[in-house]
């Protein structure tokens, strides 16, 4: 749609500051992770999207590549304090995977092979904000990196975006993921230096 | 698209009312609109000549009468958004919205159970839309508001407060400055406030309370030292954003 609001101007824009409070930049690309890399198989792979009422939408690897996909250019930030900028990937955008997806759902836990979860308002999954991204730089997702695909959603720190994705399961209520549940912030905001609960 | 609720809409301003010198009533008429429970938000999206564009969220202040929703706006100075809402925007603005959104701190004018809701300043808002829900569907659900806002000229929907409203009891209390006929003195709301003008916890009212984060905090801490059940006290925090 995007209609203009007639007379709204927004702030004064300057350059961007690309990097938030209390990060520093990295080049390489760090890992971090819960437990042991999951090796998971593209011929076993399974997305699926569960709705507050039980409603099952699933996506084979096949199914996945079928779908439009984008290659969003991000800046990502890390809790422990890393940001990479700049970073390329190859995705299907979450609006597409849920735009049949009838739903009241406010909020999102995202499932993985292995056990992790993470939880996310459903609204910062929609309007362009992320991905299930299944490349990186060019190349196929290394498993230790989430492959063969991950969640990407770089707006908020990166243990939001959930390597080796499974499903994400709508509800009403919100749950707490791996990590939140251990204390950090439910939201993870890096321009709001939202790194642990209270902040 | 994302079918329902998630979807963008074109509503426009139909309708404004000034509450406070600087909160601002916009009724605006959105077709189609699906209807919403009392407590529950919308996001409005507003998008510049060049591109630019930016979102935020707000409670919806009384039930939808037909295509038309009603949000109250509080001007925060130096905010990129809300001093376009209550200074800028006219009478016919078309402005995206979408919605509605929150499921959790809701009340549903079926319910029978006494509630007792608890706003600091601008968090009145989603609590004026329960108040108006009850009298709207006829509700006999007792209900007590405990209200806390800085001085007299800070009273939201004052008018419509004062009317007296069989089954709803209205308490005020002032921050700053009180009214003349006020008893007592200005001060923040504690837990005499919240035992006097509240429920006993054996009633096992619904509690909602909105407002600023440390109000909430505070205010929250009364009601589990009180006896309330956590599980039945539900809470919404805000504060400026968008910086």
């Amino acid at each position: 749609m995007g209609i203009v609001t007639p007379g709204f101007r927004g702030r004064a824009r300057t350059a961007d500051e690309k990097l938030p409070p209390g990060q520093y930049l990295v080049e390489d690309f760090p890992v971090l992770s819960a437990g042991p890399t999951p090796r998971v198989r593209t011929e076993n792979w399974r997305f699926t999207v569960t709705t507050e009422t039980g409603r099952t939408h699933e996506w084979s690897w096949a199914d996945l590549l079928a779908l439009p996909s984008e290659t969003p250019t991000v800046d990502i930030h890390c809790v422990t304090r890393w940001s990479k900028l700049g970073t390329s990937w190859r995705g299907m955008s979450l609006d597409t995977l849920l735009a049949d997806v009838d739903t009241a759902a406010d909020y999102v836990l995202a499932e993985c092979h292995g056990g992790y979860t993470t939880n996310l308002p459903l609204e910062d999954l929609l309007d362009g904000q992320a991905w299930i991204a299944y490349e990186f730089e060019g190349e196929e997702l290394a498993p230790e990196h989430g492959g063969p695909a991950r969640l990407l959603v770089p707006h908020l720190y990166f243990w939001k975006s959930a390597k080796w994705i499974e499903g994400l399961r709508l509800t009403l209520d919100e749950d707490l993921g791996f990590w939140e549940a251990a204390g950090y912030h439910t939201y993870g905001d890096p321009w709001r230096e939202q790194r642990y609960q209270g902040d | 698209m994302v079918q329902g609720r998630l979807a963008w809409r074109v509503g426009r301003l139909a309708e404004v009312r000034d509450e406070t010198p600087t909160a601002r009533t916009l009724v605006l008429d959105v077709p189609g609109w699906p209807g919403h429970l009392a407590g529950q938000h919308v996001d409005l999206r507003l998008t510049a000549e060049d591109g630019y564009r930016t979102t935020r969220t707000y409670s919806l202040a009384a039930p939808a009468a037909g295509d038309r929703v009603a949000i109250t706006v509080q001007r925060v100075p130096g905010g990129e958004v809300s001093p376009y809402l209550t200074e800028v925007f006219a009478v016919g603005d078309p402005v995206e919205l979408r919605g509605p959104v929150g499921g959790w701190f809701v009340w549903r004018p079926t319910s029978p159970d006494p509630v007792l809701l608890i706003a600091g300043g601008a968090g009145i808002v989603p609590l004026m839309a329960m108040i108006r829900a009850r009298r709207a569907a006829g509700s006999r659900a007792p209900v007590k508001l405990l209200y806390s806002v800085r001085t007299p000229a800070d009273v939201y929907y004052a008018g419509e407060l004062r009317r007296p409203e069989p089954g709803l009891d209205v308490t005020v209390v002032y921050t700053r400055k009180a009214p003349a006929d006020w008893p007592g003195e200005p001060h923040r709301i504690g837990i005499a406030d919240v035992n006097t003008a509240g429920w006993p916890a054996e009633f096992a009212p619904q509690c909602f309370v909105c407002g600023p984060t440390g109000f909430v905090e505070t205010i929250a801490d009364v009601l589990v030292a009180l006896g309330h059940d956590p599980r039945r006290v539900k809470t919404e925090r805000f504060g400026p954003s968008g910086s």
